[in-house]
């Protein structure tokens, strides 16, 4: 174990290095890797290191760097790569086919704007795009998360009840490119918490085909199969989470983490970086007399529900933080989380950070005292912070 | 099930005991794609290989799920990615120690088209991958619409009055990366395909095979006709049997007569040349220069 002041791009890098070295009694590691800013140090960081029984390839495109980890997953190899933005819109295609092949790819995200116009910083509408996709999605606050997150993210991708690719999401250059003290397991220990993969639909030297063709009656059958994958996600996770901490010593965040939010009459709902501005700007409304709390989305597929509805079930005054806008619709966590919360809360919608806006403790607080004072809710509110 | 005899060539104790392409696929009748596998399973003998097939005809021949009319294991990969899914199973081998060979069967859009940037990427690298075009000139599985592989005067449903451009040179493309194997595959010429199969096979890096493949639906000819149709589009020239060894050493494989007749017998086959208003001559334009820069190659 190490101590290190590295970026969230190379706590990525390396919790994927750990993870594909830990399958080399195994298929393997491969990857596929093409650069985009602000993602490119976390795999020119992977093309660095030395993969026993691994071999990563450098593409021409987003697309075929996902095409290339299916080839390798559906061999039986632990996969992984990372993109951003346009990348991922470019990959689109290949992201869902991936679900579709029950493939546990992991990829890492930097979370930034779609273009044109072109903007390189935080935004979360690209990995949010792909929230139909099939993927578990996991939005992280800071590098340990980061870290952690990914190398949780293989296990529970691999695991027989989900077999499912796995999206972890850092926002672009507030964790990419910001360095941070982040603690480095053994290699040792990280073998022991990632057994080699041993995926049921290999493909080896049975006729199989793969992927082939569907009648509507299978495509039923598969389609309720991927979701019902997804139900078994949180016993999953709940239990990757337990063998992380019995392995590291920490344990990873749960899908919904809540902050002050027990006696909370107000609470900010958000999702990455904003989680951690959330808690500052409750803690400065508690000075001022205001019983104000957070909850942070941090797995955002499967949709945890449950545990949102259970977080947010006292609080009668909610404002719902969006760093991303659904064009004619509003926030997409707004849409989400709005169906359920209780009824008579009042349910503000505002999208805020987008394209990188620095969101700050003062902006929250704003958000916190509007919504004190609103008696209805109105449409989603555009706050500029930029 | 022994697949059938194919030209004089007879079964032999090497054949796959079960062919890569099995009886009951849907393929039209006359289709060149299923030859192509019936010679493919031949050279493969008993060599293990997995087939990457993006989409097109080639995996609509597989068949509903959980059926497959492949003997062989396939990845249906998505139409343009069959190069890269090729790239990872082919690593994955190499890193586990087995012998399986990794083939990419696709079609002309597959190769020519939407997968022409991955497949170049993929030669680039000399990643150890055969990759088989079979091409039919058209999108034959969307109800033929012209590709860039479709010829000179061909009528489809996006070309209504005949194609008025050249066909890509896709081989010649695919040579100029330096590969180590580059060929044209002529299905009326069993012996020369089954060799340069073999060859494919055996060689390591990026080999890229082109097979000409007769579509009686989109060609709109005589499902029996299409060997003949490969034989005269050799003879008039306009199908050069050539292979290109490192990018660089050039071999005409087979010496057409480059015949007007035969030019004429191949169009005056094919329903698609019937209402086009290109002239032949120009495709005999086409033709000369193809030939002089391939005898400027060949040295």
């Amino acid at each position: 174990m190490s101590l290190e002041l590295i970026t969230a791009n190379h706590a990525a890098g390396m919790a994927a290095t750990l993870a594909g070295r830990a399958n080399r009694t195994g298929r393997g590691f491969g990857g596929g890797v093409y650069p985009i800013t602000p993602q490119t140090e976390c795999i020119e960081f992977l093309c660095k290191q030395t993969i026993e029984k691994g071999h990563v390839v450098r593409v021409e495109s987003e697309h075929s760097a996902m095409a290339v980890c299916m080839g390798f997953a559906l061999a039986g190899l632990r996969t992984f790569t990372a993109s951003s933005s346009n990348g991922l819109a470019y990959m689109a295609e290949n992201v869902f086919a991936a679900a579709m092949y029950r493939l546990p790819i992991v990829m890492m995200a930097v979370n930034r704007t779609l273009g044109p116009p072109w903007n390189i910083w935080v935004d979360h509408g690209d990995t949010l795009m792909l929230r139909d996709g099939g993927w578990i999605q996991i939005y992280c606050e800071d590098n340990q998360d980061v870290f952690d997150s990914m190398v949780l993210a293989f296990r529970l991708a691999e695991d027989r009840r989900v077999l499912l690719p796995v999206l972890v999401c850092q926002d672009a250059f507030v964790l990419s490119h910001t360095m941070m003290m982040t603690d480095i397991p053994d290699q040792t220990v990280v073998d022991g918490f990632l057994p080699p993969l041993d995926l049921p639909h290999r493909l080896s030297d049975r006729p199989i085909t793969v992927g082939g063709l569907d009648f509507p009656h299978e495509t039923e059958v598969h389609r309720r199969q991927h979701h019902e994958a997804m139900g078994r996600v949180p016993e999953a996770y709940a239990d990757a989470q337990a063998a992380f901490a019995a392995a590291f010593g920490r344990r990873p965040g749960d899908a919904v983490i809540s902050y002050r939010m027990d006696d909370a009459d107000i609470a900010l709902v958000s999702m990455g970086t904003t989680a951690a501005t959330a808690r500052l700007a409750v803690d400065a409304a508690r000075e001022r007399g205001l019983k104000a709390g957070s909850v942070q989305v941090r797995m955002f597929r499967p949709f945890p529900e449950a545990q949102l509805g259970a977080a947010l079930a006292r609080a009668r005054r909610i404002a719902i933080l969006d760093r991303d806008v659904c064009p004619g619709l509003g926030g997409i966590l707004w849409a989400e989380a709005r169906g359920v919360l209780r009824h008579d809360a009042l349910v503000q919608g505002y999208m805020i950070g987008l394209g990188g806006g620095d969101v700050r403790p003062g902006h929250l607080e704003e958000i916190l005292a509007e919504v004190a004072a609103k008696t209805t809710a109105d449409a989603p509110i555009f706050k500029e912070v930029g | 099930m022994r697949e059938p005899q194919l030209g004089g060539l007879v079964e032999t104790d090497r054949d796959r005991p079960d062919p890569i392409l099995r009886s009951g696929n849907t393929n039209c009748g006359g289709c060149g794609m299923s030859l192509a596998l019936q010679m493919l399973s031949r050279a493969a003998a008993t060599t293990p290989v997995q087939l990457v097939i993006p989409a097109c005809c080639g995996i609509v021949t597989a068949g509903p799920y959980p059926f497959s009319a492949y003997g062989a294991p396939v990845m249906a990969a998505t139409f343009a990615s069959a190069a890269a899914v090729a790239t990872g199973l082919a690593h994955a081998a190499r890193l586990n120690g087995e012998p399986t060979r990794v083939l990419c069967f696709s079609g002309d859009g597959g190769a020519y088209d939407i997968g022409m940037a991955t497949l170049s990427a993929t030669a680039e690298r000399n990643e150890d991958v055969l990759y088989i075009c079979y091409d039919n000139e058209i999108y034959g599985n969307t109800g033929g619409q012209r590709s860039s592989a479709t010829p000179l005067g061909a009528v489809t449903t996006t070309t209504p009055t005949g194609k008025d451009l050249l066909k890509k040179d896709i081989v010649g493309i695919m040579a100029a990366h330096g590969i180590p194997y580059a060929a044209t595959l002529s299905l009326a010429h069993p012996d020369d395909t089954l060799r340069k199969l073999r060859l494919g096979l055996d060689l390591q890096g990026f080999r890229f095979l082109h097979i000409l493949s007769p579509c009686p639906t989109g060609w709109k000819s005589e499902p029996s006709e299409g060997i003949e149709l490969l034989r005269l589009a050799v003879a008039s020239g306009l199908y050069p049997v050539y292979e290109v060894h490192d990018g660089a050493r050039v071999v005409v494989n087979v010496e057409p007569e480059f015949s007007l007749q035969a030019l004429e017998e191949y169009f005056a086959g094919q329903g698609r040349f019937r209402r086009t208003t290109i002239e032949l001559e120009s495709v005999r334009t086409g033709i000369d220069r193809a030939w002089r820069r391939l005898r400027a190659l060949a040295g």
